[in-house]
């Protein structure tokens, strides 16, 4: 086993670190980032609790090594807020449509849709249950999460005129 | 659910990882990984060390020229996806696929790790057969050009050498205005298909069929041509009837049964899809002239 | 104004959205070590000897701990908390770690401790165990028969209890019968999924011990770890933190979770194991394996005169809880119908499979497939409509509370508390337009499509007993806090205490903070089961917050110079209301915060104390209750079937839910949602399967289907709040009620969909194969126009 040296950005701050070449993109958010807000739920890529965004795009992160993300830039759940703690669109539409329940898909789904709706800006309740067809929840039966995704499709159209 | 231990190296070139791959013990490529990492974090897989090709610029890329559709091995399925380009010359991939996972898969999910994968439920396999596709491969002896019905082997396995990368797969494309129809039964949105048939189709002015092919996921050990459906359909106005013809074929398939769905079941869905793909296609080729 | 009643926004979700939850797998802990269990491969065997030498001897491993390493620290064998009947082979209480015999597939054999879950997972690959496979029970109607191997080899017969259920004449009944009509039912399991897997952290410091687990009932576990551990209990704390959902199965305490205690105590260190999904399915309860055959007896207009039958439970292999859901099943089958007699034998057997308990719905959702597919069947037989024939049996409003001469489990009656069960049905069905169907019906089958609809009634017992914790207290600073043993999973618990107390105190609900499942905190508590919360900890929290508003005020009035009853609590002050202001001396002052209040009843050493008043500016109430509040639901769907491959399309999905009062109706709306999503999954995807062997052949999500926003419908909800009589605030559970009719619903609309073919749905899930092989059968015997 070798530890490698890595350069990535994560959340727009650079970051340094040695990573196992096994270990998981999830674990070492997790675990040596201290970013828990990425969740696991299934570690085999059908849940996307992981979901991130690596380089713009999301991805599982369970289905990648940490190692493989020298050089690029991540982007997690924690990485939504405003540095003044204003919430993202996305977060308060979650907030004020009772988009969650036990919170622990949202993290995957709020990165899902953060791609989503950036490629996206007006879409129809088909189009937002296609797009977060890749998270499980267990909880919401999806009714809210899609409700909160047009909302913040809303709050963002409205944000940049 | 940790993957086992192994060794991890990334190659910047195609010569770089044909070293990599001839000097190493027990190695694997790592691809889109959305096959593999699962794969190992299951433990299903003891590699003693993973070869990284994601760093190759050289892999990615998507060139139409002289008929010929080319995508890099490694070019990633959304990219294939969200291409004007392919979507101009060859419709049927943009609708195959909005089947192939979600959108998180198809960001990394490469269309050679799909090929060398050959999962017989996966759909990219099932549409390099429907056109012939050329796999390019290059090893420490050089580059070989395998056919599609040659690279499929066996069930989940190539005729990739340990010590080669699939670089290239080429598409030849058929007529402009081709009919296209793609149907598929899935449990769910975006799982594996207990039934995947691809179809594409020309015909004369009197609406006979002059050219089809047809392919099948799901049901077999691997992806597989349904070249008798194809023999029945050629000459024959398109139409119900044909179609139902080619459809009775799917019986004779060396169908695999799992706990999603029986061989018998297979078959039948198989059956349905096929009519349902034809349907399109003719009403598609109607349209396009 | 009051915040009763409201959609507030819930207090939970600014951490949970910006990655600043914390769930037990986030909890950091310095120097904790790792755990991961080896678990038999084998549903059945002998372990005859077991090396791990190869494993220890891996850098980074800590220990390797078989069952005999840990028992020294551990006060007797076997767990406990499954027998409390006493009734049960004492073999059917597993070990911490197994003994010499594996009854199931995913057993815990080793528990590897090691620097990181990656080497643990190393060194359990590395244990070597010889098995001598002996042969497994699979399906519990033959596992209870004569010739069948047993499921352990302690125990002689699988079938380890039965016992007759009901009441009236049934022999008369079903002698005086016009009809009577018999049909056999199944379901099958499936797993509880929370997208968080159940997970434990131990931290260790000198001699103590504080347990963060991802439980649905910390104090049970709290109990458990001080007995079998011997800890004093000053020596153990356990806290709950956020949970990434429940559904049953981390109501349990397992062997995984006495084992990794036990290691922390013999290595003196902080453990911890996070569940991965192949474990859950491997050692997670699961729920639903029940077969019934059963008959209805009815007079010539279809109302019902007695029900009879058997039903047989699938236990799994070991008893992890008290054996309570089949009589849950067996005395809530006649659901919201009049059924005047009644007779049941209930059997329970063993299978070499993942142990069984409560998974959302616990027992119920069996029984309302039953009763309403039988309801189905006397309508298609006498030619009556299907909501004619319910209505006529239907329990009528004049008739409450009704009482059914049967017993719940606390030995009390059960007694239907309020609702008004055929209004229900009469609304939803106008909602649905019910009448108007077989005319779209007409017209899609003109097309070629196969569209049906179905509905189904469900009635569900919730609250349960015998009791929960719930204390107010008021910090010098103002601020209000709630500690109940009650255990938030996801459901917006806190939410919905803190708006019930924030009431009393004329604040916000986010005035109030909410600390549940923390045994330091509050002594006593039961946890989240049975859609229990609300009823129980938020009955205790209106009480409890009712007293502290009452010595604040008692408090004040001495200050203030005025009496108790004219003062108000506004905004966490306690004032002289405004139309006693005027008689009172302008100059004294007119009002006095909480925090003031709080500081005065803390006392001062040596200063006089206020008389006729507890210290504390707090109140704790165990609301105490045996009877349960009846919610119930009506469920209308309409459905599209594939006729060519079977498939099931969800076209609408209506349901309407009398949960009582309502604190949150959007809290409320979600739980029926998920509920409903839970349900379809059951009827339409989710199949733990196992092969005849025992072996489980659906490990993976990929093998285990849970339905994505594809397969889930839009819902349309429906609400009446029918108070519950039974406790203060009125309110009944919601967190099940939206499950139990579900399967019913979809089989009925499947059935209505699927009327040429004649196809009759009696077992779930319902996998579009097997629904293809049933309209072809159809199609041979009568082809369809
Ligand atoms: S944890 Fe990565 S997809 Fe489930
Ligand atoms: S909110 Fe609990 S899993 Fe989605």
């Amino acid at each position: 086993m070798t530890l490698h040296n890595i350069k990535l950005t994560v959340n727009g701050l650079p970051v340094e670190a040695a990573v196992d070449d096994r270990l998981t993109l999830a674990d070492f958010l997790r675990h040596q980032l201290n970013l828990t807000g990425t969740h696991i739920g299934c570690e085999h890529g059908v849940c996307g609790a992981c979901t991130i965004l690596v380089d713009n795009v999301s991805a599982r992160s369970c289905l990648m090594l940490a190692v493989q993300t020298d050089g690029l830039a991540v982007r997690t759940v924690e990485g939504l807020q405003a540095t003044d703690g204003t919430l993202h669109p996305l977060q308060a539409a979650f907030r004020d449509n009772h988009g969650l329940q036990c919170g622990y898909c949202t993290p995957g789904m709020l990165m899902t849709l953060v791609e989503f709706l950036g490629e996206n800006p007006q879409p129809s309740a088909a189009d937002v249950r296609e797009a977060i067809s890749g998270n499980l929840c267990r909880c919401t039966g999806y009714q809210r999460i899609v409700e909160s995704a047009l909302d913040a499709a809303k709050r963002l159209n409205e944000q940049e005129p | 659910m940790k993957p086992p231990p192994f060794a991890y190296h990334s190659a910047t070139s195609i010569p770089e990882a044909i070293q990599l791959l001839s000097k190493l013990e027990n190695a694997k490529l790592l691809a889109g990984g959305q096959s593999l990492m699962a794969m190992l974090n299951l433990r299903y897989l003891h590699p003693e060390n993973l070869v990284d090709i994601n760093r190759i610029p050289e892999l990615s890329g998507i060139t139409i020229d002289q008929g010929r559709l080319r995508i890099g091995a490694m070019t990633r399925q959304q990219a294939i996806k969200a291409s004007a380009e392919v979507k101009a010359a060859a419709p049927i991939f943009a609708e195959t696929l909005a089947y192939v996972g979600h959108r998180q898969t198809r960001n990394r999910g490469t269309i050679g790790g799909s090929l060398c994968h050959l999962d017989p439920a996966a759909e990219l396999p099932a549409l390099a057969l429907l056109h012939d596709a050329m796999v390019t491969v290059a090893g420490p002896r050089g580059e070989r050009k395998i056919e599609m019905a040659a690279f499929i082997v066996d069930y989940m396995t190539t005729a990739v050498q340990a010590d080669e990368l699939v670089t290239l797969i080429e598409f030849p494309l058929w007529r402009a205005g081709h009919g296209y129809g793609f149907a598929e039964f899935a449990r769910r949105h975006g799982d594996f298909a207990i039934a995947a048939v691809a179809c594409l189709m020309e015909s004369d002015s009197e609406g006979r069929m002059t050219r089809v092919a047809i392919s099948v996921a799901g049901v077999a050990a691997t992806a597989i041509r349904l070249t008798a459906a194809e023999a029945a359909l050629i000459g024959k106005v398109a139409g119900p009837e044909a179609f139902a013809a080619a459809a009775a074929c799917c019986a004779d398939i060396a169908a695999v049964g799992d706990v999603h769905g029986s061989a018998e079941y297979r078959k039948k869905v198989a059956a349905v899809m096929l009519r349902r793909a034809l349907t399109d296609a003719q009403s598609r080729m109607a349209k396009n002239g | 104004m009051s915040v009763m009643g409201k959609s507030v926004r819930r207090i939970e979700d600014v951490p949970l959205i910006t990655g600043k939850g914390r769930f037990v797998d986030d909890v950091r802990a310095p120097g904790v070590l790792h755990g991961a269990f080896l678990r038999s491969s084998q549903a059945h065997a002998k372990i005859q000897r077991i090396d791990a030498t190869a494993a220890k001897a891996m850098p980074g491993v800590h220990a390797v701990l078989l069952l005999d390493d840990i028992l020294p620290v551990m006060t007797r064998r076997r767990m406990m908390g499954g027998n409390r009947s006493g009734k049960l082979p004492e073999t059917l209480i597993p070990t911490a770690l197994a003994e010499d015999e594996v009854c199931f597939a995913g057993q815990p054999i080793a528990l590897v401790i090691a620097d990181s879950r990656y080497l643990a997972e190393d060194a359990a690959e590395r244990i070597e165990v010889d098995y001598e496979p002996l042969p497994a029970v699979s399906d519990c109607r033959r596992g209870i028969g004569e010739s069948s191997p047993s499921v352990q080899t302690a125990i002689k017969s699988n079938l380890i209890t039965s016992y007759d259920v009901g009441y009236g004449d049934v022999e008369a009944a079903f002698k005086n019968a016009t009809h009577v009509f018999g049909d056999t039912f199944s379901q099958h399991r499936g797993g509880g999924h929370s997208i968080e897997g159940r997970g434990m952290l131990v931290e260790y410091s000198s001699g103590s011990f504080t347990v963060w687990a991802s439980t649905q009932k910390p104090h049970d576990l709290y109990q458990m770890l001080v007995d079998l551990l011997e800890l004093d209990e000053n020596q153990l704390r356990v806290i709950t933190p956020d949970v990434g959902g429940g559904f049953g199965p981390k109501l349990i305490v397992y062997p995984e979770d006495i084992a990794l205690a036990a290691a922390a105590k013999l290595l003196k260190r902080s453990v911890k194991w996070t569940e991965d999904r192949r474990e859950h399915f491997l050692g997670a309860i699961q729920e639903r394996d029940q077969y019934w055959t059963m008959e209805i007896a009815t007079d010539s207009e279809g109302l019902i005169l007695g029900l009879r039958g058997k039903l047989l439970h699938d236990l799994g292999a070991y008893a992890y809880q008290d054996v309570n859901l089949p009589y849950n099943s067996a005395t809530s089958v006649s659901g919201p119908y009049i059924v005047p007699a009644y007779a049941m034998t209930v059997e329970v057997g063993l299978t070499n499979k993942v142990p069984v308990s409560s998974v959302r719905g616990a027992g119920y959702p069996q029984p309302a497939f039953v009763m309403e597919r039988l309801m189905d069947r006397i309508a298609r037989e006498l030619g009556l409509d299907r909501a004619e024939v319910r209505r006529r049996n239907i329990i009528p409003v004049d008739q409450m509370p009704y009482e059914k001469p049967l017993k719940a489990r606390s030995g009390a009656a059960i007694v239907y508390d309020s609702g008004d069960y055929l209004a229900c049905q009469a609304e939803i069905l106008a909602v649905a337009d019910w009448d108007g169907f077989p005319a779209r019906q007409a017209a899609a089958r003109k097309d070629g499509r196969y569209i049906g609809i179905g509905m189904a009634n469900a009635v569900k017992g919730t609250g349960r007993g015998p009791f929960e914790s719930g204390m107010v207290r008021i910090s010098a600073s103002g601020r209000i806090s709630i500690y109940t043993g009650a255990t938030a999973m996801g459901q917006g618990l806190a939410t919905a205490l803190a708006q019930i107390c924030a009431d009393q105190f004329g604040v916000e609900a986010d005035d109030v903070t909410v600390v549940a499942g923390d045994t330091a905190m509050i002594p006593l508590g039961l946890g989240g089961f049975a859609s229990r919360q609300l009823v129980t900890a938020g009955s205790s929290v209106l009480l409890a917050s009712r007293a502290t508003a009452t010595k604040a005020k008692t408090l004040a009035g001495h200050i203030l110079g005025v009496a108790a009853e004219d003062l108000e609590i506004v905004q966490g002050d306690v004032k002289i209301i405004a139309a006693k202001q005027l008689v009172v001396d302008k100059k004294k002052p007119q009002s006095i915060s909480l925090g003031e209040l709080s500081r005065i009843l803390r006392g001062a050493p040596g200063y006089a104390f206020p008389e006729g008043l507890e210290p504390g500016l707090e109140a704790t109430f165990h609301f105490r209750t045996d009877a349960l509040a009846y919610a119930n639901a009506t469920h209308v769907v309409e459905v599209e079937v594939d006729p060519e491959i079977g498939e099931v399309k969800i076209l609408r999905y209506i349901a309407l839910q009398d949960s009582g009062r309502l604190i949150n109706p959007v809290i409320v709306d979600g739980q029926v949602h998920g509920g409903i999503a839970h349900g379809i999954s059951n009827a339409l995807f989710e199949w733990m399967g196992y092969d005849e062997n025992a072996q489980p052949v659906t490990t993976t999500f990929a093998e285990y289907l849970l339905p994505t926003a594809m397969e889930i419908p839009p819902f349309e909800t429906l609400y009446k709040e029918s108070p519950s009589p039974i406790n203060p605030l009125g309110v009944k559970g919601a967190g099940e009620v939206g499950t139990i009719p579900v399967t019913a619903a979809i089989a009925s609309a499947i059935e209505d969909a699927l009327t040429p073919f004649g196809v009759r749905v009696l077992h779930a899930p319902i996998n579009p194969e097997q629904l293809l092989e049933m309209i072809e059968e159809g199609s041979k015997k009568q082809r369809p126009s």
